[in-house]
């Protein structure tokens, strides 16, 4: 593709879109789809068919608009309103009432401002308004062109400045500073180079990645594109959970457009830079996120981590100089280099900048996929933007981070999410998953539940993983089942002590955070389940009705 | 090509070779790091933590078998903080399988009963996992106890790079790994095994070892012989 | 097939060409173990011990390896799964809204575990760890579709409407 092509193709489909006076954003995501989605696409189809409205409304079969909970979903445009639970049958009502008497269906919305109001969509900037399998669509949006910036009129090196000056940290987890990490890639020496988009995702209850691929798939593509371009690599690879078939198969579709278009392979934009971009898919293992684990996977091996020197960006893929971003940190690519570091760097906080997408479930009255700037607090995330807990129920905690994210009770709501912050708090920011209870979770039942989600994951390597882990579960299992006793919670601690820092990973560096917040901000639950043979919220004690009776 | 660098451990001034990790540079320098996982003349694993080592500037600690040396370093071998660790790594370790030293055949010649003594664990904290392999008597020469295994990787190294078979490998994954011939067929039966030795010349515990023969007599020449002169050290996962 | 290749127990099939031209098109390369595993589970639904011996052979790995491999992922299955699967997500949105009151209802009225099959071979149970549907939790797959705010109740009616039964007695 010629650079004046993107141009054309861009002013035509915006002309395009601009013919329809209406737009109808169907979600058909892994959030809706399971709920009937695709027959409510079809419903609206011929609904507008019917109607004779179709030169004036379009129907658009989209990614996730973020209000999972209300599923299916669909935006109908301009004005952004939003429908909920949307069945065929009301489907032909909207076409109806809406688009041709031009009278919002007030009853079938969904209002609830307060879910958008704190949000700031930068990385979700597309979803649920672009037809992901349309690269077109991406394309009229301003798809694009920040790589036809870079590779026209940016040097690697000043990319890299650009991205280093916008603060960008990287959205996988340890929050390392996306332009250094670029910095150390570009100039270790070594060829070819790989770059590696990470969408392993495996932590339980978070599907912001998986929700940004089958939204914008390109977003991904582009910022990789960037990338590679940026740190020299001439191939990349999409690590992707093979639970996610359907943004597998958008991934898939959109890498075969951007390929037949001219923007991925040889000679891209007529410049000396090419790329290919190939699609891996993982097997079931939340350990092959780790990324010397991802490494030894993409390589069919066991994914096990492997101790670091040497890092990935001196010795990665088949020993060679690699870049390991996750698809999140990439898809802000694309925005700071259209906008400016400068930009980028207003939103947020002065050490965080830019947002973060956050799945937020649990007990909480809106669940759904959040984006907001950094330096928000939990207690905005939690009681407006998610509506509090149920009615009648008492919050009790908020898990951030996944499954070795800490838990935070109430009265730290007021801390500000940034990655100092968290981990200050023993929780951490992990791949963004937020997670709300309320007095019916016992604090001692969720920390053995997410002990067992790691020791089902340890790859088995190392010893204070591998057997710390298990015997911790081996322990907390004892809790809720009435045994143990009051000295054993120093020894906890000093197991998990252990475990934190002597393990290999940082599957098991974070692993004991459960349980160490817990103890934390909940020890009183923990006396009570070994003194008093009690359990607060009525969860454990199941089988003997109370040991202590 | 290989460059000298200079560090310290516990106070001493050594010198080493670039590239090399701290336990080898240790030992060549008569400086004791206890370490069990490790097999010089094969690849580093950094699994069993025994040998955790703490440098000066850094709250970390670090396995010093894969962990190379580096101008300046100073390292420390011994603390309170690196012996609790230790006996951790220990404890678990006897506490993730049945090991009854009283009834196995490495009793006397076991690394990690030695381990255990040296650091001082007399007793477990935590509770013994009773699990309940098959003991594999299928090879004509060797056996195999799986109850035994720490999963140290030695076996699985040795028959890799040195005798270069890779008959061995692990199955499954966390606590329920396991060390396999073939596709986790019997011993006697593992078609790539060329009967060479080697692996249960290396166990450092009474998982695989030589039928009918005293441990000290198969472990201590063997393990010289073949073993310790074997290639120079190079650092893997 | 290249020279020094046996034969062995598997059968030659439709499958095994699809099998065969897939690690041809991978250039035989060891590397693509992983995705020759996808490939083979897609075709053969399972992978049992002749066809990862097959496949050590061809791509040239010790069968070792290629069993290490296949077992270090929960997504390969070694043993043939029943004729139907429910999948129930035990991932963190679901636990905490109640997954784990659906699984023991299934292993209680169905008599079976957690990762395995009926004796009849009619109904598999297995756990996963999220499937991206959280807002809708607790979500339970049965034969490929999904029932989302499930409670235990509606589950075992879907399965037993699929499965065909009441109950399975405890034996
Ligand atoms: C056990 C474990 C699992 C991980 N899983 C993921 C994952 O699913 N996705 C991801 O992007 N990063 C994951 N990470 C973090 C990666 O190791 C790595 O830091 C990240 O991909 C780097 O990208 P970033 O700099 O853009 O954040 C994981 C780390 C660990 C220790
Ligand atoms: S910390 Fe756990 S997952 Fe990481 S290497 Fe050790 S055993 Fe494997
Ligand atoms: S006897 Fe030799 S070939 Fe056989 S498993 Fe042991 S090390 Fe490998
Ligand atoms: S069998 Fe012996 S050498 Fe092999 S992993 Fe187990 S303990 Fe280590
Ligand atoms: S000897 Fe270093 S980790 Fe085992
Ligand atoms: S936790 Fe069940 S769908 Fe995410």
């Amino acid at each position: 593709m010629k650079p004046d092509e993107l141009r054309n193709l861009a002013q035509k489909e915006d002309e395009l879109r601009k013919s329809y006076r209406y737009r109808i954003n169907v979600c058909c995501s892994s959030g809706c789809m399971p709920f009937g989605a695709l027959k409510v696409l079809s419903a609206f189809k011929d609904a507008v068919k019917e109607s004779g409205v179709e030169e004036e409304c379009y129907v658009a079969r989209t990614g996730c608009i973020g209000t999972c909970s209300i599923a299916p979903a669909v935006l109908v445009e301009p004005g952004d309103y939003l429908y909920q639970n949307v069945t065929p049958e009301k489907a032909k009502e909207i076409v109806k009432e809406h688009i041709v008497n031009n009278r919002p269906v007030k009853s079938m919305l969904y209002g609830n401002e307060a879910y958008f109001k704190k949000q700031l969509r930068i990385v979700l900037r597309n979803a649920g308004k672009i037809d992901p399998l349309r690269i077109e669509d991406y394309i009229a949006v301003g798809g694009y062109y920040a790589l036809l910036k870079a590779l026209t009129r940016m040097t690697p090196e000043g990319v890299i400045e650009e991205v280093a000056l916008s603060g960008l940290k990287g959205r996988g987890g340890a929050g390392f500073l996306t332009g250094l990490k670029w910095r150390y890639v570009a100039r270790a020496t070594g060829s070819p180079k790989y770059v590696i988009a990470n969408l392993d995702e495996g932590d339980p209850g978070v599907f912001a990645n998986r929700t940004l691929a089958e939204a914008d798939p390109h977003a991904i593509i582009e910022g990789m594109t960037i990338a590679a371009y940026a740190v020299g690599a001439s191939k990349g690879y999409i690590y992707v959970r093979s639970e996610y078939p359907l943004a597998v198969e958008t991934l898939k579709k959109a890498i075969e457009a951007a390929k037949s278009m001219g923007l991925l392979g040889e000679k891209i934009f007529e410049t000396a830079f090419s790329f290919d971009i190939e699609l891996r898919l993982g097997a079931g293992a939340f350990v092959a996120g780790e990324e010397t684990a991802i490494l030894a996977s993409i390589e069919g091996r066991r994914a096990m981590p492997r101790p670091r020197p040497p890092y990935p960006a001196q010795s990665g893929l088949w020993g060679k100089p690699t870049l390991i971003n996750n698809v999140e940190t990439l898809a802000n690519i694309p925005v700071i280099l259209l906008k400016g570091s400068e930009w980028f760097s207003s939103i947020g906080t002065k050490n965080c900048t830019g947002t973060k997408c956050f799945s937020l479930t649990g007990k909480v009255n809106n669940p759904g996929l959040i984006e907001v700037p950094m330096g928000i607090t939990l207690r905005e995330v939690v009681f407006e933007i998610g509506g509090g807990v149920p009615p009648g129920r008492r919050f009790k905690a908020v898990q951030v981070g996944g499954p070795s994210g800490g838990f935070l009770p109430e009265q730290l709501l007021d801390l500000p999410i940034d990655y100092e912050s968290l981990t200050k708090a023993g929780a951490i920011m992990g791949s963004g998953g937020i997670v709300v209870l309320d007095d019916t979770s016992c604090m001692v039942d969720t920390a053995k539940f997410f002990t067992e989600f790691c020791v089902d994951e340890s790859c088995g390597k190392c010893t204070p993983c591998r057997a710390g882990l298990y015997k911790l579960y081996k322990i907390l299992d004892g809790f809720t089942q009435g045994e143990g006793d009051i000295q054993d919670l120093d020894k906890v601690e000093d197991l998990c002590e252990f475990i934190k820092e002597a393990s290999l990973c940082g599957l098991g560096q974070t692993a004991p955070n459960p349980t160490l917040t817990t103890l934390k901000y909940f020890r009183d639950e923990y006396v009570s389940h070994i003194v008093e043979k009690k359990c607060p919220a009525g969860k454990c004690f199941k089988d003997g009705g109370g040991a202590g009776s | 090509m290989s460059k000298t660098v200079e560090l310290t451990i516990d106070g001493k001034k050594v010198a080493a070779k670039e590239g090399d990790n701290i336990l080898k540079v240790a030992r060549e320098n008569n400086i004791y790091i206890p370490a069990l996982c490790y097999l010089e003349g094969v690849s580093s694993l950094g699994g069993c933590r025994v040998c955790v080592v703490e440098i000066r500037g850094s709250p970390k600690v670090f396995a010093s078998c894969v962990t190379p040396v580096a101008e300046g370093m100073e390292v420390i071998t011994d603390s309170e903080r690196l012996r609790r660790y230790r006996k951790w790594a220990i404890e678990l370790l006897l506490a993730e399988r049945p090991h009854v030293c009283s009834v196995c055949v490495a009793n006397g010649n076991c690394e990690l009963q030695q381990l255990a003594t040296e650091l001082g664990v007399d007793h477990l904290r935590v509770d013994r996992k009773w699990t309940n392999y098959e003991l594999d008597l299928t090879h004509e020469r060797f056996a195999y106890d799986p109850n035994r295994c720490i999963l140290c990787t030695r076996c699985i190294r040795v028959c890799d790079e040195v005798e270069g078979v890779h008959a061995i490998d692990l199955m499954l994954r966390g606590k329920n790994s396991k060390v396999i011939f073939d596709l986790d067929d019997k011993w006697g039966f593992a078609e790539s095994c060329t009967s060479c030795g080697k692996c249960s010349a290396v166990c450092p515990v009474g998982a695989l070892y030589v039928k009918g023969k005293p441990l000290s007599e198969v472990k201590k020449k063997e393990l010289v012989s073949f073993v310790m002169s074997r290639r120079s050290e190079k650092t893997i996962g | 097939m290249p020279d020094g290749v046996q034969q062995t127990g598997l059968k030659t099939d439709r499958r095994l060409t699809l099998l065969e031209a897939a690690i041809k098109k991978h250039q035989y390369r060891k590397d693509a173990l992983l995705e020759i595993l996808h490939i083979a589970q897609e075709l053969y639904g399972y992978l049992d011990k002749d066809l990862l011996t097959h496949i050590s052979k061809l791509l040239r790995l010790p069968p070792s390896h290629v069993y290490g491999v296949a077992t270090f992922y929960n997504l390969f299955k070694l043993k043939k799964p029943g004729a139907h699967v429910v999948t129930v997500c035990m991932g963190t949105a679901c636990y905490v809204k109640g997954a784990e009151e659906i699984v023991s209802a299934i292993e209680r009225d169905f008599n079976v575990k957690r990762g395995g099959t009926t004796p009849d071979g009619k109904l598999s149970l297995f756990v996963t760890r999220c499937i991206g549907a959280c807002a809708m939790a607790p979500n339970t797959i049965v034969d490929g579709e999904t029932i989302g705010k499930a409670t235990p109740d509606e589950v075992l009616k879907k399965i037993r409407a699929v499965v065909g039964v009441e109950k399975v007695e405890a034996r």
